[in-house]
């Protein structure tokens, strides 16, 4: 496995080269198309009224003045829409004991969270039906509010769903060794008490849809702003009792997802519902507002933790306690246990460790439901892991990169188990800490740190070395009962002309995975790339399979593509060696020509053997299997996951008046296997670095006590912008895995994943001479003045 | 609801005369009446620059300005731009260093930097940095854009801008 994917002088050699992305021109000329752009003949707009409180119940809605509002067609309340849709129930098999309620699209009794949906408007516009809303009268009667982990534990809490009798939604513990002899013996113990800020995707584009019901075929088409068709598919046709063959989802460009755009929400299936009721085309858009409010949550966590060490620096054990709060609802089809349930798993993981103990309660609470988002989980194991390091290093008087080496899991010890049951097929843990060392220039980093303190200048450097789960197999979502595919499908035409068409099922939001199965494709085929289309994005013209989700595109996804490729120029091969009259082995494929193998002399072009397949089947060999079409389903089937690695490097300054962190740089040293488009890796990377930077000094989702948000618009709620981001450097270490041909693993969430950590080492590096230290992200001004003591 | 009320203006260089509602944004009417997509509508507050065009020579929020007052006006929008060729060297610059990911940003973004690189002279880093600071991108991390608005600028200044390929 793993032979040379390419030669180098072969023309076709694609894998492994920095190519822009066919797809982008259409996108820089303004001719995108995304959900909102599409207007069908007789569309309607909905809109929603929304429960202004986070707990009541609903004691009377009238509607009748919204009905009678210019340009209305329906108002609709939730019980006419549960007649059509079965509820969902956000729980999966194996998280043991998990529960979470039924929910339906439309609130019918009582409102869980401020922003839940509880009547629907549709209009001939937008304005029309937001108009209408206005002028419809809900009674309710206000219940207590539970927001707070600690008081949704607390003994006689407020509960959000009465008939759990309870406000845990799932809990577990992993132990392994033998944790208390481990604390018990430590030359030194070091702990962190961390909370992480609840914050929100803001995907540029909002989550959008048109649902277009056609009642003689009782078929569905749902032109979806979602990165998963198929698993939207399935769930559009399971709960409102369709042919599965009669629903189709498309999901055309869509303006940025990072795993918000996979969940199910409410109006998704109400607008569904709203357009079998119309029987006519329906679109909803959220607005600013509405995506604040409704758009998933994440990453709302406090992590209590400890790390024994022994004398000479190594890591002796750990105990960890996550406690994580995740709104109303868990969410489906995933559930909203998986972000807890990395953490607990992930933490620690680089390190040579056994004795190990996690804690894992995740909480119910009168907020928005969190779910999974970019890097699940791996932020917050990675801070808290990366945290006790360094506080281990500065109790043991260790250089971090030292303490580091001497506690990774080494070169010889692959293939590794960790303490929680997660298998590495081989890491390049310290290859990565040593090319970072050297990228960063870290003695003249820290020299130059030495003497700016001396002049009142705080610096800080920190670093975070992290694992991640990427081309995840069926252990993720299908042993649970999750109607979510592990594997991808292919399918290669070639057309007459002897182009290639290559519909496959892993789908785009921006990170190239349309141009890198075109590399795959046209580098394994031997054509130029030019000739390669690549489709991704509709259920119906695509085989069914994953999509793009947990860094799985070009492992899985390019893996299928390879395979399908193989598969066809082995069609084609044969097929030419009928008409050349020679061995198929004896040919080969280049530039789209058909050459003898050994001398390199051009017998046909593609487009010949292909016009005499199609056209004049008469004169092939009777018995030929001329297939100029094939189709490729590939699904992991080695390691449960393709884990990779890397390291971060942050360099701060921090000004201790005003409380300000300015971010000088970053460095990443990442590696995610056989790299096929460097410069589309790179700029993963950056991009999810930069969310990384965003959670770590300015995002954050700010709810009062009755679960009201504060700063739900883009002007209260800060993102990243290009004056507070510096520039990034990237390094690679390339370490294929050897279960697939391809070798390539995740890159997209890499960068989101240590990025935190090492700005948070960064800034208590800055604030270590001052003897204070901070403990929560964001790292806002206020919160950095409060660890100085200098504002209460 | 209020009588419409009617409007000319210049769009992309072609007259246009429309009946609007006095509350339709400019950035609602381009879009849904004119059916000009490529002007975005991402906060509806002017907080992240995805409805950027541009009125008789200035970027302006098309979610903050009403269709009725650009009456009279000049308008152009990412289509304009693009088909004229004005941006056609700001375009292979962006589209070679992979400058964009979902491109739902892009159209405000290459707005900001039409209009920064109409300035005098080659902006640095940071300049390039604070321009773009109304211009919110959630995939790219930013490094990518400026690079491209840095390479134009600098192909700009020596007269060399390349046709886009």
């Amino acid at each position: 496995m793993n032979k040379p994917l390419s030669r180098v002088d072969r023309p076709n050699s694609y894998i492994g080269k920095s190519l822009p992305r066919p797809n982008a021109k259409r996108l820089l000329a303004g001719r995108g198309r995304f959900v909102d752009d599409i207007q069908l003949p007789r569309m309607l707009h909905a809109a929603f009224a929304r429960s202004p409180y986070a707990h009541a119940r609903i004691v009377s809605i009238d509607v009748s003045a919204a009905r009678a509002a210019p340009g209305v067609r329906r108002v609709v309340v939730g019980s006419d829409i549960a007649k059509l849709c079965m509820p969902w129930t956000g729980t999966l098999r194996h998280f043991k004991d998990m529960k979470s309620p039924p929910q339906s699209p439309l609130a019918i009794d009582t409102v869980v969270w401020a922003g839940q949906p509880v009547v629907a408007v549709l209009a001939d516009s937008r304005a029309q039906a937001e108009d209408a809303v206005e002028l419809i009268a809900i009674n309710y009667e206000e219940r207590d509010v539970v927001v707070g982990i600690d008081a949704a534990l607390a003994p006689g809490a407020t509960l959000v769903h009465d008939a759990l009798g309870d406000n845990l939604a799932f809990q577990t513990t992993i132990e392994n060794g033998a944790v208390a002899t481990a604390f018990n013996d430590a030359a030194a113990v070091v702990e962190v008490d961390l909370r992480f800020g609840r914050h929100t995707p803001v995907t540029l584009e909002p989550r959008t849809l048109i649902a277009d019901f056609e009642p003689g075929e009782r078929a569905l088409t749902v032109h979806h702003s979602t990165q998963t068709p198929y698993q939207f598919q399935d769930i559009y046709a399971r709960h409102f009792g369709l042919d599965e063959s009669r629903v189709r989802v498309i999901a055309p460009d869509i303006g940025g997802s990072f795993g918000m755009k996979l969940h199910v929400y409410p109006e998704d299936m109400a607008v569904v519902a709203l357009s079998i009721i119309a029987e006519r085309p329906v679109k909803y858009v959220a607005d600013r507002g509405e995506s604040f409010l409704n758009d998933i949550h994440l990453r709302d966590h406090r992590v209590r933790a400890k790390l024994a060490l022994t004398q000479d620096g190594r890591f002796a054990g750990m105990r960890v306690q996550d406690d994580t709060a995740i709104g109303a609802f868990s969410a489906y089809p995933r559930t909203s246990a998986v972000e807890g349930n990395q953490v607990v798993r992930l933490m620690g993981a680089p390190y040579q460790l056994t004795n190990y103990r996690a804690d894992l309660r995740v909480i119910f609470q009168n907020l928005p439901q969190t779910s999974q988002y970019r890097g699940v989980g791996h932020p917050i194991a990675c801070a808290a892991t990366e945290r006790l390091v360094d506080l281990a290093a500065k109790k043991l008087g260790l250089d971090p990169f030292e303490i580091r080496r001497r506690n990774y899991v080494t070169d010889e010890m692959y293939p590794h188990t960790t303490a929680t049951g997660y298998r590495f097929e081989r890491l390049s843990l310290d290859q990565c800490l040593s090319k970072l060392h050297a990228l960063m220039d870290y003695p003249a980093l820290r020299a130059e740190q030495a003497q700016l303190r001396e002049q009142g200048i705080h610096r800080g450097i920190g670093i975070a070395t992290y694992v991640e789960i990427t081309n995840p197999s069926p252990a993720f979502y299908g042993v649970g009962g999750a109607h979510i595919s592990a594997q991808d499908g292919c399918v290669l035409k070639v057309t007459p002309s002897g182009d290639v068409q290559c519909a496959i099922s892993v789908t785009e939001q921006g990170q190239g995975t349309e141009t890198i199965i075109g590399q795959i494709v046209a580098d394994q085929l031997g054509v130029d790339r030019e000739r390669v289309r690549v489709l991704t994005g509709d259920t119906e013209t695509t085989p069914h399979g994953g999509a793009t989700w947990a860094c799985r595109g070009a492992g899985i996804g390019g893996e299928t593509a390879l395979q399908a490729t193989r598969k066809l120029r082995s069609n084609i091969l044969e097929i030419a060696g009928a008409i050349l009259q020679s061995r198929p082995d004896t040919l080969e494929l280049a530039d789209g020509k058909l050459i003898e193998r050994e001398t390199g002399t051009v017998r046909m072009n593609l487009g010949e053997l292909a016009a005499l397949v199609y056209f004049r089947s008469d004169t092939l060999p009777p018995d030929l299997k001329a297939d100029l079409t094939v189709a490729q389903h590939f699904a992991p089937k080695g390691f449960p996951f393709a884990f990779t690695n890397g390291i971060h490097g942050s360099l701060v300054e921090v000004d201790v008046e005003t409380g300000f962190i300015k971010l000088l740089k970053h460095w990443v040293v990442e590696d995610c296997g056989r790299i096929i488009n460097p410069m589309l890796v790179d700029e993963q990377i950056r991009g999810g670095v930069v969310q990384g930077l965003g959670a770590a000094l300015f995002e954050e989702c700010l709810y009062n006590d009755a679960g009201q948000l504060m700063n739900g618009s883009m002007a209260d709620y800060l993102v990243p912008m290009a004056g507070e981001i510096p520039d990034i450097v990237i390094a690679h270490v390339e370490t294929p895995t050897l279960d697939t041909e391809l070798g390539a693993k995740g890159c997209g969430e890499a960068g989101t994943s240590a990025a935190s950590g090492a700005v948070l080492n960064a800034v208590n590096d800055a604030l270590g001479p001052l003897q204070v230290q901070i403990s929560q992200i964001p790292m806002t001004p206020q919160r950095i003045l409060r660890a100085l003591g200098t504002v209460q | 609801m209020t009588r419409p009320i009617a409007i000319m203006l210049t769009i992309n260089a072609e007259p246009v005369t429309a009946m609007v509602e006095s509350r339709l944004s400019l950035a609602d009417f381009l879009r849904h009446q004119l059916r000009l997509t490529g002007t975005h509508v991402g906060c509806e507050t002017g907080s992240c620059g995805a409805c950027l065009v541009m009125q008789d020579g200035r970027v302006i929020h098309g979610c903050l300005t009403l269709a009725v007052q650009a009456d009279g006006s000049a308008i152009q929008t990412i289509e304009g731009l693009s088909e004229s060729g004005a941006i056609a060297d700001l375009q292979a610059a962006f589209h070679e260093r992979n400058a964009l990911q979902c491109g739902f940003c892009t159209p405000g973004v290459l707005m900001t930097a039409q209009e920064l690189l109409q300035l005098e002279g080659v902006p640095s880093r940071e300049e390039i940095r604070d321009a773009l600071s109304g211009n919110y991108c959630r995939c790219t991390g930013y490094q990518a854009i400026v690079d491209s608005i840095e390479t134009t600028a600098q192909r700009r200044a020596v007269g060399e801008a390349e046709q886009p390929a």
